[in-house]
């Protein structure tokens, strides 16, 4: 089994001479940076925020925040790594607000111990997202990452989604790359997880398999 | 290598960024532990169906109404703010 293949990002060589253009007041230029990020930042605030307005607030506030704080930028980082520290601060915010009953943090401790053992370990059919419509298997997909903690789904959709390095969302989101990793770990495995009541193998199937619905032992086979 | 083990360096292997010896002990122990197959295989299934499911997509007619309303106030800031955008 091999690694997932990484997404291949755009090339980047034309950005800082846009960014230099923006910061001397060429809206034109800031334009162009819009445009070339704007679908990435919706993407990621709707997943923080799991509300269609509030993404659209926040692809707003975001990039007029990168433009009127654009002197601050100076370049150690690529520039969508800047924006997206500011997104991903935008929608935190607005998810506090609309959640004010919850606390909602990046550095929030979820339960440790041993959450990320697989509880169920059932076989999926071969091209699981084919038995549904799109539509369902966005419904789907958009109810299941839904129950995962904001702070699992911000380091998930960073990585996997938009195809950030584990540097990189470590360097968006402020945080240690071990804590990145532990987080990626633990949204993964729970996505994994709580994805198996839709994909896995017809009744048949999980019989004959030895492993279907039995749990990983913390202590393992040697 | 016991399960937990396994479990511990997953992301790593799964995004390809183990060292050689670790990652042949990884994919001797997949070789016959069915249950850390699955988990392994369904969790590289998970990412990749997020990343090709086009969830949250924004849709053109929003978009430009969204960058028109970045650029309008971008060039508002510009106009009350002169030189220090």
């Amino acid at each position: 089994m091999g690694a997932i293949q990484p997404k291949v990002s755009e090339p980047v060589s034309d950005e800082l001479a846009l960014v230099a253009s923006a910061k001397a007041g060429d809206v034109t230029a800031f334009e162009e940076l819009v445009r070339r990020y704007d679908r990435n930042v919706f993407r990621i605030a709707q997943h923080i925020t799991q509300n269609r307005e509030d993404a659209e607030d926040v692809v707003q506030d975001a990039f007029i925040k990168a433009y009127t704080n654009l002197k601050q930028f100076q370049g150690q980082s690529k520039f969508y790594t800047w924006l997206v520290r500011i997104a991903v601060n935008e929608a935190l915010m607005k998810l506090r607000r609309r959640r004010p009953e919850r606390t909602v943090s990046l550095d929030e401790e979820i339960k440790t111990e041993d959450d990320s053992v697989p509880r169920e370990v059932a076989d999926w059919s071969p091209n699981p997202e084919q038995q549904y419509k799109q539509a369902e298997l966005r419904e789907i997909l958009d109810k299941t990452i839904n129950g995962l903690p904001a702070s699992f789904r911000t380091v998930f959709v960073l990585r996997d989604v938009e195809g950030l390095s584990t540097e990189e969302t470590a360097d968006a989101l402020e945080l240690s790359i071990p804590a990145v990793k532990s987080r990626l770990l633990r949204a993964r495995l729970q996505l994994r997880e709580r994805l198996n009541k839709y994909f896995q193998r017809p009744g048949r199937d999980k019989e004959k398999s030895n492993g279907a619905q039995k749990p990983i032992s913390g202590d393992g086979n040697q | 290598m016991k399960c937990s083990e396994f479990l511990h360096e997953l992301t790593d292997y799964l995004d390809g960024v183990i060292d050689a010896p670790t990652k042949s002990e990884l994919e001797e122990h997949l070789a016959w532990c069915h249950n850390c197959y699955v988990v392994c295989d369904t969790t590289k299934k998970t990412i990749e169906i997020y990343r090709d499911s086009q969830l949250y997509e924004l849709p053109e007619d929003l978009r430009t109404r969204l960058r028109s309303a970045i650029v309008t106030k971008c060039q508002s800031r510009k106009k009350s703010e002169p030189g220090t955008a």
